[in-house]
């Protein structure tokens, strides 16, 4: 079986792992590159675990867990893996934040935050499968049925 | 506490220290003087008992009212933003009380002022006050508030009453029966919350004869509104009311409460009989609502 690399490894940087297959530009949505971040998107890979996965390469740049954790939202199973000299050096799954703030449009059209013009928030109530309460309506929804508000 | 926005905030200290202060207060033992203190009462959508209710709460302690009422003629109607709203009455007032049609508005609200806000409804959410002088009147009936058994009945999807009393009773142990048609039943993301806290329920289409066990039976009213098919509400609206004839065998101290306004769900023969309690529940209500204004003006 041919083993070789779709994409070329980085030596320095953030690689984020086992997003679902055609997730990969929501998660850029949410991590929000900055303008010169060289940022490799392998969509619909083959992956043994979940059929199709999507990959995100970010160089030169090492992401936080405060500014991943956030796409647990969309892609509760990814792994993020920080290289440095070609070596990975940290990898760690993804895990849903606390609380997630200006992401996701609250799924409750009578909610104050679909209303009025303000920033939505969502506590988690359940980490896998993600489960979020809105902070306001404290309506319950699943992670994956939200609307992101960066979506087009 | 610093606001009064749902009872999730609350626990079960909070909800004793509030029980105590109004049962003070009604027995003339403890009297807050909020004479100089101003309640801006924000009723954006109407409401006559909740606001009447805060309204003898607030003067009966001293204390002034300042009042909007609808959306008509105000500027919000002119497009000023809620958040401006506020913080205009922010400047006039010590406390807010508002009803608001959007849910979630009540906790938008707290985060824009600087004084405490009450929240006295935010659509078909919370409904905390009212939750509060039921279980105050659910203490003073039943000598505690802990383990009893209680059939909460009609509409149990729309109805925010219920759905606050549920989170306010959950932590002392009740057994719940949910007893609605099925268009109306509890929503699953509340039944979903009561398992994860393990809480004992019945999901049941009617009372039958689980009249007899019942401690308490909250009964609400059954709006026509609510049902896409005036079909199905002729079909379903005699089953859920209450009559004299259906109370045989009752503990002694069953009691019957309901947030009111009434329609017909409970027959009118049931107001002479002692498991009656719904008109002095609202009664109750001026008391829990003097103990809430107070503790949260710090008075």
């Amino acid at each position: 079986m041919d083993k070789k690399l779709k994409v070329d490894p980085i030596k320095e940087g953030t690689v984020i792992d086992h997003i679902p297959a055609n997730k990969a530009l929501q998660v850029l949505s949410i991590i929000k590159p900055e303008e010169d971040d060289v940022v490799t998107v392998g969509v619909n890979f083959a992956s043994r675990k979940y059929g199709r996965k999507d990959i995100v390469k970010i160089e030169g740049r090492e992401l936080s867990k405060s500014d991943i954790n956030s796409i647990a939202l969309i892609a509760p199973d990814a792994n993020v893996i920080i290289i440095r000299d070609y070596q990975v050096i940290n990898k760690y799954p993804v895990q849903i934040p606390r609380q997630i703030e200006g992401l996701a449009r609250c799924g409750n059209p009578r909610c104050i935050t679909n209303n009025e013009q303000m920033s939505t928030r969502f506590v988690a109530v359940e980490r896998n499968p993600v489960r979020l309460r809105c902070a306001y309506c404290e309506r319950v929804f699943d992670g994956d049925a939200l609307e992101l508000v960066t979506s087009a | 506490m610093q606001h009064l926005i749902s009872m999730r905030d609350l626990d079960s200290v909070h909800i004793n220290a509030l029980i105590e202060r109004a049962g003070l207060i009604e027995s003339g033992r403890e009297k807050p003087d909020l004479s100089s203190k101003v309640m801006g009462a924000l009723f954006f959508e109407p409401s006559t008992r909740t606001q009447l209710s805060f309204d003898t709460a607030m003067k009966r302690l001293g204390g002034k009212v300042i009042t909007i009422s609808g959306t008509k003629g105000t500027s919000v109607e002119k497009g000023e933003t809620l958040a401006d709203t506020v913080k205009i009455i922010n400047q006039y007032a010590d406390i807010i009380v508002v009803r608001h049609y959007n849910e979630g508005a009540a906790r938008y609200i707290s985060e824009q002022v600087d004084i405490p806000v009450i929240n006295a409804g935010d659509g078909a959410n919370q409904h905390p006050t009212q939750s509060m002088l039921d279980l105050y009147s659910i203490q003073k009936t039943q000598g505690t508030l802990h383990n009893l058994t209680i059939a909460l009945v009609g509409d149990l999807k729309y109805g925010r009453t219920v759905h606050s009393l549920v989170y306010a009773l959950s932590a002392y142990n009740p057994t719940f029966y949910f007893v609605s048609p099925e268009a109306l039943a509890m929503p699953d993301y509340i039944l979903e919350d009561l398992d994860r806290l393990g809480m004992n329920y019945t999901v049941r289409g009617s009372l039958d004869d689980i009249v007899p066990e019942l401690d308490i039976m909250y009964v609400t009213r059954i709006q026509q509104e609510r049902f896409a098919d005036p079909e199905e509400f002729e079909k379903v609206k005699n089953a859920y009311i209450i009559r004299a004839a259906m109370l045989g065998g009752v503990k002694e101290n069953f009691k019957i409460l309901h947030p009111l306004p009434r329609v017909n769900e409970i027959d009118t023969d049931v107001d002479g009989l002692p498991c009656a309690y719904y008109f002095q529940q609202a009664k109750n209500g001026v008391f829990m609502r003097q103990a809430i204004l107070s503790t949260l003006l710090q008075q």
